[in-house]
């Protein structure tokens, strides 16, 4: 009864493993849905505040609806919350010891961590669809001179900046396996995040320094690139970073994930301390 | 494969800082029997179980589980070990039914076999009724059996259960012990951890006790309750003068010079044989004249064990000892 799995069956195992974790993941969003309404129908209201009762002070630098303006910056605004949902269920999995029961087993050490970043990828593409019908509902258009690939290019974007956030939120979770204490983190460490940045107002009408750190925000970029290739109106400022925000809706997750990925494991391997 | 020992220990030890969780810990575990870890909170009952079921890695000594190395082949030993420990790990959103599932796949069980063992295990653990309810819903004992159902999906070569029945009711604990009973019996090995010298009796076959990361005492429940000097005969006299008289009786019984405390009127002293103890006392207390308040077999405590073998108090060392009383009135 001694059999050993070679390389070709672990290889098989960690894709197996995996999915059996996404599955797990995406399980709990049919089986606990209100946590999912809860990560959405926070843009959705910033899309109803500021959209109509803040809006009509609101300027867009080229001129355009201030809707059309906002509805990038609250697609990624989205992406951002997702973030809470990663750490929190990172940090109930380790505090519950369910992470130890996995690693008691023979489940692929990187399961967990795949599994988790390709659950969130599918619970993104929700929440986008969501705030996406929400967008279109109160005016938000994209434009047809714009290709259909130039949308599915800002979708990618999107995705791959809840990406890196995914592995932030897993950091979180890991660093502090407590799920109140990780809401109690998250929340304001977010919104001051969406605040500086390009999300609701123009960098370039912000006081000068305030301006710099809200440009090369890393939500700003996918914000700005989605702008570009949405077509819709905000594209200003002179700045190096503000003219390639497309190069900029690259690096910054990559970098995210460079570093935090690396951050992750670590601290799972830490875990047998 | 077969070993004698299905858990061999050399001078484990895991340092914290300033703080040995284990300090040279060596344990042998027959294969095929319950064998109790025995020792108050924080005594490094659980550092011990982690690193023996490859979650933690220990600074010094070695170990083998099933007959491979915990820290150079955890892979083989992961494969023949389950671990249910302190807090039910399952997933709470998730129901009954598909926690099972999902762990019958991530033990690389086929879908449909996942479900039929998932079903299996349901029926057996008594949680049909419940099997698609969320595991949240679930009360301790419920969830608990869950857990435990989640360590059998597939049989393990050795079962680590760290103090499977803390907290639960008298009737759960039932279902536990008869559990493990019945995996013994189908040849598992079970390394169980327990504050409850009663859990230890009732389940193992031979106990370690352990105190400061180390082992202080080890045998067969038998052994360790002659060693911590077996069950004590007391008596609580109702007038403060007659304590003499009372003593007088207990010594002659019991063949020692008895424990007098003149503060709660009790005169204690160790008995060999508990029934016969008992029944000559009350008819020496009758003959003597003595009126007794509270006549009574104790067994020895934890507590008490604990001051027998390590010289200090468990309760100083953070356990919760409870008496069991044997009462005539």
């Amino acid at each position: 009864m001694t059999t050993m799995a070679g390389p070709a069956v672990r290889a098989r195992w960690a894709v197996t493993d995996a999915v059996t974790m996404t599955r797990r993941y995406l399980a709990h969003v049919v089986r606990a849905p209100e946590e999912i309404v809860l990560y959405f129908s926070l843009p959705v209201m910033f899309v109803l505040v500021f959209g109509y009762v803040f809006g009509s002070g609101m300027q867009v630098p080229d001129g355009g609806s201030y809707r059309e303006f906002l509805l990038p910056g609250v697609f990624a605004m989205t992406m951002l919350y997702g973030l809470g949902a990663t750490a929190t269920a990172v940090a109930v999995d380790v505090g519950r010891g369910v992470v130890d029961r996995f690693r008691s087993m023979s489940v692929a050490r990187s399961a967990l961590l795949v599994g988790r970043g390709g659950a969130d990828l599918i619970r993104a593409l929700l929440e986008l669809a969501t705030v996406v019908v929400c967008g279109l509902l109160v005016g938000w258009r994209w434009r047809w001179r714009n290709s259909l690939t130039d949308a599915a290019l800002a979708v990618g974007l999107l995705l791959l900046l809840r990406l890196a956030l995914t592995w932030i939120g897993i950091y979180l979770g890991l660093l502090v396996p407590n799920p109140d204490t990780v809401s109690v983190i998250v929340f304001p460490l977010a919104f001051p995040l969406t605040a500086v940045s390009n999300i609701f107002v123009a960098p370039e009408l912000m006081p000068g320094w305030l301006g710099t750190v809200a440009e090369w925000n890393p939500l700003s970029a996918t914000v700005a690139a989605s702008r570009e290739l949405f077509g819709n109106p905000g594209l200003g400022g002179g700045s190096w970073v503000a003219e390639h925000p497309l190069l900029m809706a690259v690096l910054w997750p990559v970098l995210l994930i460079a570093v935090f990925g690396v951050l992750a494991v670590r601290r799972y391997q830490r875990l047998s301390r | 494969m077969s070993t004698e020992f299905a858990v061999l220990a050399d001078g484990m030890s895991k340092r914290y800082g300033q703080t040995r969780a284990l300090d040279g810990l060596s344990l042998a575990v027959p294969a095929g029997m319950v064998y109790g870890l025995l020792g108050p909170n924080g005594a490094g009952k659980t550092t011990a179980v982690r690193a023996l079921a490859t979650l933690l890695r220990f600074d010094r000594g070695r170990a083998t589980v099933a007959g491979f190395d915990v820290v150079r082949q955890p892979d083989a030993v992961r494969a023949r070990i389950s671990l249910t420990g302190q807090y039910a790990a399952v997933d709470e959103i998730l129901s009954g039914r598909q926690n099972l599932i999902l762990f019958g796949r991530l033990h690389h069980l086929p879908p449909r076999a996942a479900r039929r063992r998932a079903d299996e295990l349901l029926a057996q653990f008594g949680l049909v009724a419940a099997a698609d309810r969320a595991a949240k819903q679930y009360s301790g004992g419920m969830r608990r059996r869950l857990d435990l159902a989640v360590s059998l999906i597939r049989t393990p070569e050795v079962l680590f259960l760290d103090e499977p029945t803390t907290g639960l009711d008298p009737r759960s604990r039932n279902q536990v012990w008869d559990a493990v009973r019945t995996l013994v019996a189908g040849g598992t090995t079970v390394l169980l951890t327990t504050q409850y010298l009663e859990e230890a009796d009732q389940l193992a076959g031979r106990i370690a006790v352990i105190d400061t990361g180390r082992v202080v005492a080890e045998g067969t429940p038998d052994q360790l309750k002659s060693t911590l000097g077996g069950d004590r005969i007391e008596v609580v006299v109702h007038d403060p003068a007659q304590l003499g008289a009372a003593a007088e009786v207990v010594a002659r019984v019991c063949g020692t010079p008895p424990r007098r405390d003149p503060d709660t009127r009790r005169v204690s002293a160790p008995a060999r044989d508990r029934m016969a103890a008992l029944r000559e006392v009350v008819r020496g207390l009758e003959a003597a004249g003595v009126a007794a308040e509270d006549i009574g077999v104790r067994r020895p405590t934890l507590d008490e064990a604990f001051l027998h073998l390590t010289g200090r108090s468990a309760k100083a060392a953070g356990a919760a000892a409870k008496p069991e009383e044997v009462a005539m009135a």
